[in-house]
């Protein structure tokens, strides 16, 4: 076999808008969803895994060909990929669904990202996702287009090294109680844990140049894919409210408190 | 990128069970040092609650069933145990667990698969339901089964655990998958009746794509965070990773309890990554929750808020752990934790 030239590596992040992590939210009285009027931003998880995109370029240089950043979801959503491309990514699909059309489910986004990466024409080595989504924290969506792949996983990673010249990629995971270190052939699906990197700021300049970085819109049925929902959303309610029990002036009644729900010591 | 080629279904499966309309659950089992996961006891109640026939599995090398089998037997409400002894399934990845459950399911009398909403399963369950083409349940709450309907209610929580979702999947979803928020059903008996056991041949993966390299597993001599009864958590007021230490653990030992953390603590380092409670680390529902200096972020809270006392030490007196607290005291917490720890023992 000749020897081929660079192995170029091309990266797609997927990426959701989601109420910002910090926003209190309310369940609306009807009880079918909560208040959305609310300031939205990229999802956590996902700014890291567009931060660890941008960073295995720095570290591979031309070795990484393209960065493309992939969201399904309303109108909106547009303003989440731009992020994206200001934090260095070159380009953006944006797989639009109607404002009132209610949220796909992990299993049907997986399925569009399946059809936005048989799309490309030269392919797609590594997708890099959250872990989970902080509104439905399902944590399915990695794990489901790698099923449908057939492509290995590696979830929750802390560290992600990639090897351009034999295709393979160390990665650490969190786990239960511990680490562990995978081995994974590419083309593969990586989950952000939040220990991965610390996401950058994207620079005002940078910024202004996201405006004009290419966003190709497509529609579900540009894909061919169905997204509504399987699992039926019957309603969202209020978690019961816990009551707080106030406050004590010292340890001593702290202890009395705790013997009370009979709590003490269990070592002298 | 070439071999992404649509495998079809093995359908070589072909037993025979006694031909019933109920439900019928496989629970997915995890075990560690030949022990079962408190979390899997946890996920059989819960398939228990679906009103039917409960079938375990447990994977596992050679060595590892060996000790196991014996004890997933006895598993309170199991009527069968499926097991599959492989040396790949010796440290399991879902690459190379997912065939052996496809063609498990696959023509199979299994109407539900169970299992903890732990970092494997979580790993597993999806990428399997996603090769079968159905939806999956994160981390349920309560589960409700309708018979007749065919059709299972979920509640779990959305948004770090500020609302719960009811959610329905329909008979129009063929196997229900869902896992199970451990805190939220109590473990299996460990000693029930005698299951049938049943071996599965392993379904080998030539050439896998993902190789096990190692797992590092934090030791502690306390009980496991994810169950125990007692936990006193630290945050970013700890300061450094020695007094994390020094202070909190006289407290933990002399309560018996675990040690957790908030994301702030893990962060700066104070405390290891196994440690952290809330959202995006581990979920607790302890007897006694003590947070000491934590602010009570909503993350946080998302990871203990459904414990049955929560005590708080705070110096900021409009910290919002105190919304959510049972005790607060509005204290340094390294002039509390001592005095505390002293007066505990008399």
């Amino acid at each position: 076999m000749r020897p081929t030239a660079a192995r170029l590596l091309n990266i797609l992040v997927p990426v959701k808008r989601t109420i910002d992590y910090a926003v209190k939210i309310r369940v609306n009285p009807d009880q079918k969803g909560v208040d959305l009027n609310v300031k939205h931003s990229m999802n956590p998880f996902d700014e890291i895994a567009v931060e660890e995109a941008v960073r295995l370029r720095e570290k591979l240089k031309d070795a990484v060909k393209s960065i493309k950043v992939v969201t399904i979801g309303p109108p909106k959503s547009v303003e989440t990929l731009r992020t994206a491309l200001a934090m260095g990514a070159d380009s953006g699909v944006h797989v639009e669904i109607p404002e009132s059309a209610p949220p796909p489910e992990p299993l049907g986004v997986a399925k569009a990202l399946r059809a936005v990466i048989e799309r490309q024409k030269d392919g797609v080595d590594l997708v890099i996702l959250g872990k989970q989504a902080i509104d439905d924290d399902a944590s399915q969506t990695g794990q489901m287009l790698a099923g449908l792949m057939n492509w290995p996983q590696a979830t929750f990673a802390s560290k992600l090294v990639v090897d351009t010249a034999s295709k393979e990629a160390n990665v650490t995971r969190e786990i239960d109680g511990g680490l562990e270190e995978l081995k994974c052939k590419l083309p593969l699906v990586v989950t952000t844990d939040l220990r991965l990197n610390e996401p950058r700021y994207a620079s005002l300049p940078n910024i202004m140049k996201a405006k004009k970085k290419p966003i190709e819109k497509l529609s579900p049925s540009d894909l061919g894919i169905d997204l509504t929902p399987r699992i039926e959303t019957l309603k969202v309610t209020e978690p019961p409210k816990r009551v707080g029990g106030g406050k004590v002036e010292s340890v001593d009644e702290l202890i009395a408190k705790l013997k009370e729900a009979g709590i003490t010591a269990v070592k002298a | 990128m070439l071999r992404n080629g649509t495998r079809p279904l093995a359908r070589t499966i072909t037993r025979s069970y006694a031909t019933s309309s109920g439900p019928h659950a496989l629970v997915f089992l995890e075990h560690r040092d030949g022990i079962i996961d408190s979390g899997s006891l946890s996920a059989l109640t819960a398939a228990q609650r679906l009103g039917g026939e409960v079938t375990g599995i447990v994977v596992g090398g050679p060595e590892q069933l060996k000790e196991v089998v014996p004890k997933a037997q006895k598993l309170g409400g199991l009527t069968n145990l499926l097991h599959s002894a492989s040396s790949q399934y010796a440290a399991p990845i879902p690459e190379t667990v997912t065939p052996l459950l496809e063609k498990v399911l696959s023509n199979s009398p299994y109407t539900h698969v169970v299992s903890a909403h732990s970092s494997s399963a979580k790993s597993l369950l999806p990428r399997v339901a996603a090769k079968l083409d159905v939806p999956a349940v994160s981390d349920v709450t309560s589960v409700e089964h309708n018979a007749t309907e065919n059709a299972t209610t979920f509640t779990r929580p959305i948004y770090a655990g500020n609302a719960i979702a009811t959610v329905r999947a329909a008979s129009s979803v063929p196997i229900k998958f869902f896992t199970v928020r451990s805190t939220a059903f109590k473990p299996a008996e460990a000693d029930g009746a005698e299951a049938k056991v049943i071996e599965v041949e392993p379904v080998e993966v030539t050439d896998p794509q993902t190789q096990h390299v190692k797992t590092e597993i934090t030791k502690s001599d306390r009980p496991d965070l994810g169950v125990a009864s007692r936990v006193v958590s630290g945050g970013r007021a700890l300061k450094n990773a020695e007094t994390f230490k020094t202070t909190l653990e006289p407290l933990a030992d002399v309560l018996g309890a675990a040690i957790g953390a908030s994301r702030a603590a893990v962060d700066a380092g104070y405390a290891d990554n196994s440690l952290q409670v809330g959202q995006t680390g581990k979920v607790v529902a302890p007897e006694l929750y003590m947070a000491l200096g934590i602010s009570g972020a909503i993350q946080h809270l998302a990871g203990m808020k459904d414990s049955k006392l929560i005590v708080a030490v705070n110096k900021d007196p409009d910290a919002p752990i105190f919304q959510v607290a049972d005790v607060g005291l509005v204290a340094d917490l390294y002039d509390v934790v001592p005095e505390l720890v002293d007066k505990l023992k008399q």
